[in-house]
Formats: structure tokens, C-alpha cells, sequence
């Protein structure tokens, strides 16, 4: 973990709603896994007060990029920061996606709005080590899918799927995982996005039996293990405490997860 | 110029005036990346219940303006755990180290105090008398005169260490509490603890906290936590810790000319985690440029 006051936004990009940055920050993108997050200050006054916990959307040599959706005061704020000025962010915290597995086989990467964030950063480094990746990304409509192309570029095989039909498969990215399922084998599925979609995708992996790991968000006060603040129900804990999601999270097993606790 | 921040609380000498708040430094170690610890005044560590809490259900935390509203339900490992995993790390740092008692009964507390006085490096307790009492219908001790002052007397004769009594604000007459806490025998006291708050989600109609209600910290709260600081520091004879929303050296000092010797921060840590210690740096600051050469100087000067 590292904590860089003066990280420089060197890049900027935008679609609606979306945002992209690209941060210069050599300390913390050394240390940067997939999976990983960091602790944004979004204000210097008082409002919004806390830090606003942002995955890592990609590492490019000494710089980090993070993908954003405005969802309240805080990211709007951010939204507005310009090229040039610098960003206060602690990071990287939390457990990465990738598990330690000798073979990863065929990787099914499903991304839902603004959950896609972390699984570019992350597809590129299992194909890395060797794994046969393939996204699914999903949205409501066409705009929710603004970095579908940057896959593509990347190398990574992707589907998109829209709820309302106007690009790519027409229904939910878990309809879209269910036939991708009966058509071939994934060895381990990696999901993030909102509750509802990844409720139903660990139920699908669960009846197909193959291991997913999934990405939970929760309110955070702090992203490092200090508050308490940001816990949920996760199963198989030493007779299932609650559990930090900044510290032990955000990426848990499907199994682990209480869903019920969860949402 | 040399300037000199320490002070004397009478039971404690402290490098500089600033110490972290109970609940919001975790127990101490969290924050080791980011602060030296030689340079602030001291740290108190989470409220310590006897064995290890489970804490409230989420979402346990909401932000408002200026504010934080928290319902984590003290969650923690509990003083065996504590004093056999944490304690011995803790005495390696160079700072003073407060531990905030918790207790769901009289006998709760005086056991966890019992079982603290076996261990060394301690400087002190401070006594969170805002627990739900269990025996009796969740009331606390913090609410009432009596239950208080009798309170601080059980732990004060169940210890050989410092007893600094937390007063909540949820409380009619701040006053009558604090002299109650100094007539049971408390060696200080500390305010405020959280004030009783709540949000509403307009969408669903539901509450933003599972528990419903949490308790309001940050600099939202700083004008109430610096009024109650300054009637019960000109009532008591006891040294004062004053704490509620502090984010800068400012605020600080706007608690120590009210007359509190020490400050807590506690919300701030989460947004600054270097905070305690930056504040110490700026208060010194502050000093050199009004020619101030010991901060003890600026204690209780309010001019009214
Ligand atoms: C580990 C982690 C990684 C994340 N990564 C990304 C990312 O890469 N891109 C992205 O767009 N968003 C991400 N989020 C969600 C993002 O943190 C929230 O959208 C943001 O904090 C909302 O802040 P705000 O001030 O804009 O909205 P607010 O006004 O605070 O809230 C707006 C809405 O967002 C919800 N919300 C607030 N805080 C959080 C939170 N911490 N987590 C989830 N929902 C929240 C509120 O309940 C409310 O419904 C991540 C969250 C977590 C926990
Ligand atoms: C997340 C959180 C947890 C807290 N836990 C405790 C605790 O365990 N014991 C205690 O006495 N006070 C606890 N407090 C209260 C703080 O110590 C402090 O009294 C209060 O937050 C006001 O100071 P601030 O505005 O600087 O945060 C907690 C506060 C927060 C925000
Ligand atoms: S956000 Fe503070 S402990 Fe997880």
C-alpha cells in the first residue's frame, strides 16, 4: 500500500455518464493486481468528506487508469477534475482476482455497467499467464458499453449483451452466460457488477460447478482496515463473523458469499 | 524558535496534545504506513469489549453533509486477543496508549479493566460509557448522573491505571454528567462521543443504516463537541480532552482555548490518515507565527 497525494491526471476521457482517467503514480502502480482498488479524495473541503473507493481499471507502465460512472455528488466531482491537476489516492488495497493456480484454462470475464472496470486490468494479465480469456460485458443500452472496443484491442475475445436489445445480444449478460455455458467449459469465472447480476451468475456457476471469484462493493469509510465500517456475511470465516471487504475483499469465491448479507 | 507542545494531564505527560480517537485508528497498527507515531501525543485504540464482538449488521455506514454517521456496533477481537496479538506491538511504539473499555455490564467493564491492569503497556483507560447496558434495556451509563459517577467508581477501584471517562452528548445537562464522572473519581474526562443521528434513503423510505440509528462524527459536529468541551472544562477540576470534528490545527486549538489539555481526532483519519500527525505540525505552526513558545499558553484563554 502506498499513498500518493500528487498523483497527475495525464489523460482524460469521456463517454456521458463514464469517465475515464489515466494517473500518473509509479509507487502504487508497481504494487497494482487486478482486483485491486484505490481510496480517492474526490474533495479538499469537508463535502463529500470521505475518500470514494475506485478499482483499478488498468496499469500502463508507471501510470493507472480507473473507470468511472457518476453515481452521486462525489463522482461528479471527480468527473470534473482536469488534465493536469493532481489526485490524492492510497493504493493498491484489498486482494486481487487471480487465484494461484498452476492453469487457468478458458477465463469467462462478466461485466456489468460499471462493474467492466476492473476486468480489462485483469484480462490482460491472465492472458498474460497463458489463460483463454472471453468478456461478456453487459448494459442497459448501448451507451452503458463505452470501452467495449479497448477489449477488442487488447486481444481479448468479447460478447456484449444490452437489456433493451440495441447492441449485441438482447438480455441480461447472465442469459448471455448461460448459453456461452452450454456451448463450452469454463474452467473459472470472474464477475463484478451490480448484486442482482452477480447473485444470478454465482447461482449459475454454482450449478455448473465451476469456481467463480466476484468482486462485492460496500460502503467504505476508510479502505484500509480501520473502521470496520465496510463488512458483510462472508461464509467459512472463523464461524462467519463479519468481514472487511476493503481488507479480506473485495474479491471473495461464490461460495463464500451470503447473499442475503450481501446486498 | 523553540516551542514546546507538551503537555501534562496530571496522570499522563503527552509530546504534543494530539491523540487519535477511539474507533476510527483501528488498534493502532493500521496506520503505521502512514504516520510516525513519535510525533503525535498518542493513540486510543478501539473500544475493547471482554471477548471478541460481532458488531452491527450492514450497511453500517452513511455519509451526510460534513458528517459521517457510523452503526458499526463495536465490533471487535476482544481484550485477550487484544493483549496477546496487539499490546505487544503497541509497546514498541513511541507514543502513549490509551485503551477505550467497553461493556454490556457494570461487571463487563471492571473484567475487561481486570484483565488490562495483568498487562503492561498501558497509560491509561477511557472509560466508554456509552455501552448499551444489556441488564438494562440497552440504557447507558453515559445518560445518567448516578449510573455514571457509580460506574467511574467500580473501574477507578477495580485498576491501578488512569481512568478518563467518555461522556456521550446524547445528554440534557453535559455538566451534571461531568461532575458526576469527577465525583466518582475519574482522573479526566473526554467528549464527545458521537451524537444519536439518522438518514433516510427517499427512494425506498427505509433507513440508510440496518441498526436505524448511528452515531454523527466530523466536522458537522464540531460546534456542538466545542460547547460542550467549553461548559464542562470551566465546570470540572479535572483535565479535559476535547474531540468532535476536528480536521485542522485550527480546530485544535479552538478546543484548547475553550480549555480542553488534549484533543482526540477521529473522523479525519479515514479522509487524511496522516491527520493526528499533520495537526500536531500545524499547531506548532501556528504557534511560531503568534509567538507562542509553549502551547500549554493557549489553554482555557477564551475570552469571554
Ligand atoms: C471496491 C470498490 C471498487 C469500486 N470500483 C468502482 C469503479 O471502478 N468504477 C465505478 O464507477 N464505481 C466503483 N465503485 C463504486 C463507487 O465507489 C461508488 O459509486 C461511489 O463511491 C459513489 O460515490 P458518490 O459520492 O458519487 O455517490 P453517493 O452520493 O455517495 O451515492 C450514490 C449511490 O451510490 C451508492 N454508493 C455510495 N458509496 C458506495 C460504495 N462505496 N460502493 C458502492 N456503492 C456506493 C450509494 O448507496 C448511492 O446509492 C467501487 C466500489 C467499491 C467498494
Ligand atoms: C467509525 C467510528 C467508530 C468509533 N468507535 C468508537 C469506540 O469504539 N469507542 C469510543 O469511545 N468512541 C468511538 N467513536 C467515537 C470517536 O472516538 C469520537 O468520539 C467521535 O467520532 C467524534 O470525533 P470526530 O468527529 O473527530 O470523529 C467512533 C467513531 C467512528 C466514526
Ligand atoms: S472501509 Fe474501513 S475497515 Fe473497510
Amino acid at each position: 500500500m502506498q499513498w500518493d497525494s500528487r498523483a497527475k491526471i495525464i489523460f482524460k476521457q469521456n463517454w456521458n455518464d463514464y469517465h475515464l482517467f489515466r494517473i500518473e503514480t509509479p509507487k502504487i502502480a508497481v504494487e497494482a493486481r487486478p482486483g485491486q482498488f484505490l481510496m480517492v479524495r474526490v474533495s479538499d473541503t469537508p463535502y463529500p468528506l470521505l475518500r470514494r473507493p475506485i478499482s483499478i481499471h488498468s496499469r500502463e507502465r508507471n501510470a493507472l487508469e480507473i473507470f468511472f460512472q457518476v453515481a452521486g455528488q462525489g463522482t461528479a466531482l471527480l468527473s470534473r477534475k482536469k488534465e493536469g491537476e493532481t489526485l490524492d489516492i492510497i493504493g493498491p488495497l484489498g486482494k486481487e482476482f487471480i487465484p494461484d493456480w498452476e492453469h487457468l484454462g478458458i477465463a469467462y470475464l462478466i461485466g456489468g455497467g460499471r462493474g467492466i472496470a476492473p476486468l480489462y486490468f485483469l484480462g490482460k494479465e491472465l492472458k498474460k499467464l497463458g489463460a483463454k480469456v472471453h468478456v461478456l460485458y453487459g448494459g442497459k443500452t448501448l451507451a452503458d458499453l463505452p470501452v467495449k472496443e479497448k477489449f477488442k484491442k487488447a486481444g481479448l475475445g468479447m460478447t456484449c449483451s444490452t437489456d433493451d436489445g440495441s447492441f449485441g445480444f438482447h438480455g441480461f449478460v447472465t442469459d448471455l452466460l448461460e448459453n456461452e455455458i452450454q456451448k463450452t467449459t469454463p474452467q473459472i469465472l470472474f464477475i463484478c457488477g451490480p448484486n442482482s447480476m452477480m447473485k444470478k451468475a454465482a447461482e449459475l456457476a454454482a450449478a455448473h460447478k465451476i469456481p467463480a471469484r466476484i468482486s462485492l462493493e460496500s460502503m467504505m469509510g476508510c479502505g484500509f482496515g480501520a473502521c470496520w465500517g465496510c463488512v458483510k456475511r462472508i461464509k467459512k470465516s472463523d464461524n462467519g463473523k463479519w468481514r472487511k471487504i476493503c481488507e479480506d475483499g473485495p474479491v471473495f469465491w461464490a461460495e463464500e458469499i451470503i447473499w442475503e448479507e450481501a446486498e | 524558535m523553540m516551542i514546546d507542545l507538551s503537555v501534562d494531564l496530571g496522570f499522563l505527560k503527552l509530546r504534543n496534545p494530539v491523540l487519535a480517537a477511539s474507533g476510527t485508528f483501528g488498534y493502532g497498527l493500521e496506520f503505521a504506513p502512514f504516520i510516525d507515531f513519535d510525533k503525535i501525543g498518542g493513540i486510543v485504540v478501539k473500544g475493547l469489549y471482554f471477548g471478541p464482538r460481532e458488531g452491527n449488521p450492514p450497511p453500517r455506514l452513511v455519509e451526510t453533509t460534513g458528517g459521517l454517521i457510523n452503526a458499526i456496533g463495536l465490533q471487535g477481537v476482544g481484550v485477550e486477543k487484544f493483549s496477546e496479538e496487539v499490546l505487544p506491538k503497541l509497546r514498541e511504539l513511541d507514543t502513549a496508549v490509551i485503551v477505550n473499555i467497553c461493556g454490556a455490564s457494570d461487571e463487563e467493564y471492571i473484567q475487561v479493566i481486570e484483565y488490562l491492569d495483568r498487562q503492561e503497556g498501558v497509560d491509561a483507560y477511557e472509560l466508554n460509557i456509552s455501552c448499551p447496558n444489556v441488564e438494562k434495556n440497552g440504557f447507558c451509563p453515559a445518560l445518567d448522573p448516578d449510573t455514571t459517577g457509580a460506574l467511574v467508581k467500580q473501574a477507578k477501584a477495580a485498576g491501578r491505571r488512569p481512568i478518563i471517562a467518555k461522556l456521550s452528548p446524547n445528554v440534557t445537562n453535559i455538566v451534571e454528567i461531568a461532575r458526576a464522572a469527577e465525583d466518582g473519581g475519574a482522573d479526566g474526562i473526554s467528549l464527545i462521543n458521537t451524537l444519536l443521528a439518522m438518514a433516510v434513503d427517499v427512494e425506498t423510505r427505509r433507513p440508510k443504516l440496518a441498526n436505524i440509528f448511528g452515531g454523527l462524527s466530523g466536522p458537522a459536529i464540531k460546534p456542538i463537541a466545542l460547547r460542550m468541551t467549553y461548559q464542562v472544562a470551566t465546570a470540572v477540576n479535572i483535565p479535559v480532552i476535547g474531540m468532535g470534528g476536528i480536521m485542522t490545527a485550527a480546530d485544535a486549538i479552538e478546543f484548547l482555548i475553550v480549555g480542553a489539555k488534549a484533543v482526540q481526532v477521529g473522523t479525519a483519519n479515514f479522509i487524511d490518515p496522516a491527520s493526528t500527525m499533520r495537526i500536531a505540525g500545524e499547531m506548532k505552526d501556528f504557534c511560531e507565527r503568534k509567538g507562542i513558545k509553549k502551547i500549554t499558553e493557549l489553554i482555557g484563554t477564551i475570552k469571554i
